[in-house]
């Protein structure tokens, strides 16, 4: 896969000596659809500006298709930026708009006009062109942006948390039609959001980022199903995390005990007996049964929430945690149930803290 | 409406509706009267109908006033822009602080009384001034330059005294622009000119107007100003209006050449309104 965009040890402060992004490295391969996610100040926005190039970099390097663009101006960088406000000109109409950047680009009218047109029926807004902005609705404007965006063709389009604005409805709506878009054109999308919902449906690689550090990248199975931290199980999804230790060691897996149980996972080299190592239960790999069946522990439902596919139940063990269990769809259980939990082994997650991580 | 709601609007409302009333709407009736009146030759009135008054504006002698003073105003409006645009663009970019510190000094001079500040304008521009020994010391002129007692000094004097008015709406608008747009702009390879023509102006050319409206009406009008910095020599139709009021004693031609200047000024703001209710349409308010 051919990298587009490449951030080479890039570092940014804003005040001296007040890093918001640390020798950050970072490659976006051509064609893919690639999210950002992070809280909210993690530096996810930082890094999307920098590579537009309307912030600068206060160490490191930009590539932009294997050319230094460091400290190139972002007019001339052939990147473009869908913003979350979408920063449509409120004096032109969507034609205006949508023609902005190749009008200051110095394009035939005849061009314009046949690009316009093409990019409009693409976001289904064609019949919109005399429309100013405030006669638009939120996913019009919403459309408008991204036509204004990729009617330059651009080699990556930036997406600054460009759903955040939108109802739930409609959100869910724009996923579908970005990814569609996104497909059609081949175009490399970066997107920024702190929505780990927006992440898993849309994009092709996830990367985690936490007080401008990455905290793990990969798809989005491999991000849910093997976290690689406390932090990004809990981030993504709903987790169960609980601490046991390390009971005994084997060729190629550990025992791990808790609650007086063993459990065996995947070993790994630098595991010592009596080491914690914290295992990552999602709520719907949780077995249910009324009777005991093998490993299981007995417990009381505390809180039951409908949530119309699944029943989220709130579980008071024995063994004196908490677990959250999901059960799909109906059941006849009540609050203040007893029933028995099981866990199979292939869906316990070990998650060992590494001891050299600072976590700041 | 409660009762009780009546009372207390009719209570907080009342000073301002009498102070309007007896001492802006009264006298502005009475002038609107007086213009239809005819005046004796030692200065009475005569309570007489006629519309001779309002023909005698349409003298060439007047029209030519009329066309120098909307000049001159014109001209001050103008500098008052430049002055206004860069001065907000540059301010635009900087904190807050700076933002609040230097449109306070823009305010400060005007808590002093206009008339002294134009006496002011004096030391600086006479043929001895300030303004003329520098340029001389400095050796880029021999002669001294005719800084007042003519329309530039009219036009210093307009444009320093009502530039606070042009200021203050321009920044307004300057600084209320939303930064992204600058940004989305730059992003679609807008380079500083383009910005500023494509999408600073219009985002601002409402505050404009409205600064434009505010230094406009009152050049046509500010006598003193004509009369300190012009020598009484330039006329302008605010000497016009006073001087028919306190020399040439002709009340019913100064009040018709009053109604007259109400007039064009509505006519300015009607098409002000009519301008910024088109800019409104186009969301660029």
């Amino acid at each position: 896969m051919k990298t587009i965009v490449r951030l080479e040890n890039v570092s940014k402060s804003f005040e001296k000596d007040k890093y918001v992004i640390n020798n950050l490295s970072l490659d976006v391969y051509e064609g893919e659809f690639l999210t950002l996610l992070g809280s909210s100040g993690c530096g996810k926005t930082t890094i999307l500006r920098m590579i537009s190039g309307l912030e600068h970099v206060t160490d490191g390097k930009v590539y932009i298709d294997d050319k230094d663009v460091t400290e190139l101006d972002p007019t001339k960088r052939e990147v473009n930026t869908i913003f979350q406000n979408f920063a449509l000109f409120p004096h032109m109409t969507v034609f205006e708009n949508v023609s902005f950047g190749l009008r200051m680009k110095k394009v035939s009218k005849k061009e314009i006009e046949s690009r316009v047109k093409k990019v409009l029926k693409l976001v289904e807004l064609d019949g919109y062109e005399d429309r100013y902005p405030s006669q638009l609705s939120g996913g019009q404007q919403q459309r408008v942006a991204i036509a204004r965006g990729i009617v330059m063709n651009p080699k990556v389009l930036l997406l600054d948390e460009s759903l955040a604005s939108l109802d739930l409805k409609l959100k869910r709506m724009m996923q579908i039609e970005l990814k569609k878009i996104q497909r059609k054109l081949g175009i490399t999308f970066i997107y920024v959001t702190h929505d780990q919902d927006e992440a898993l449906t849309m994009s092709d690689r996830i990367i985690i980022i936490e007080k401008g550090v990455i905290k793990q990248e990969g798809s989005p199975q491999e991000i849910y199903q093997n976290p690689n931290s406390t932090f990004v199980a809990d981030f993504i999804g709903e987790s169960n995390l609980l601490t046991s230790t390390i009971d005994k060691i084997n060729d190629t897996t550990i025992d791990v005990k808790f609650d007086n149980k063993i459990f065996v996972v995947n070993r790994e080299e630098e595991d010592n007996i009596g080491d914690k190592v914290y295992l990552m239960i999602r709520p719907e790999n949780v077995l249910v049964s009324n009777k005991e069946i093998n490993n299981s522990s007995k417990g009381i439902i505390k809180t039951l929430v409908y949530d119309g596919a699944v029943t989220k139940l709130f579980v008071d063990t024995e063994g004196d945690f908490d677990l959250k269990v999901n059960v799909q769809g109906n059941t006849n259980y009540k609050e203040g149930d007893t029933l028995y939990i099981a866990v199979e082994n292939k869906n316990i997650v070990p998650i060992r803290e590494k001891k050299n991580e600072k976590r700041r | 409406m409660k009762k009780g709601d009546r009372f207390f609007k009719f209570i907080t409302l009342s000073p301002i509706v009498i102070y309007t009333s007896l001492l802006i709407l009264l006298p502005l009736i009475y002038i609107f009267f007086l213009s239809f009146c005819k005046n004796d030759s030692y200065g009475g009135i005569i309570y007489d109908f006629t519309l001779s008054n309002y023909i005698a504006i349409f003298d060439i002698t007047y029209l030519n006033i009329f066309v120098k003073s909307s000049l001159i105003a014109f001209i001050a409006t103008f500098i008052c822009i430049c002055i206004s645009y860069p001065f907000a663009l540059i301010l635009r970019e900087r904190s807050e602080n700076l933002q609040n510190l230097m449109t306070k000094l823009i305010m400060i001079p005007f808590l002093t009384n206009s008339l002294i500040r134009t006496y002011g304008w004096i030391v600086l521009l006479r043929k001895n001034g300030i303004v003329n020994s520098i340029l001389i010391t400095s050796g880029l002129i021999e002669n001294p330059l005719s800084l007042m007692y003519n329309n530039l000094g009219i036009i210093i004097g307009m444009s320093y005294t009502l530039l606070p008015f042009m200021v203050l709406p321009v920044c307004s608008s300057v600084f209320k622009i939303d930064n992204t747009l600058i940004e989305a702009a730059r992003d679609l390879g807008a380079k500083p000119w383009a910005i500023f023509k494509k999408i600073i102006i219009p985002e601002t050319i409402s505050g404009v107007f409205n600064g434009s409206l505010m230094v406009f009406i009152p050049a046509i009008g500010y006598f003193f100003i004509s009369d300190i910095l012009g020598g009484g020599k330039a006329m302008i139709i605010g000497n016009l209006i006073k001087n028919q009021f306190l020399t040439a004693r002709n009340w019913p031609f100064g009040s018709a050449i009053s109604i007259f200047l109400i007039i064009i000024t509505f006519f300015l703001v009607w098409i002000y309104r009519k301008l910024g209710g088109k800019l409104d349409d186009l969301g660029g308010m």
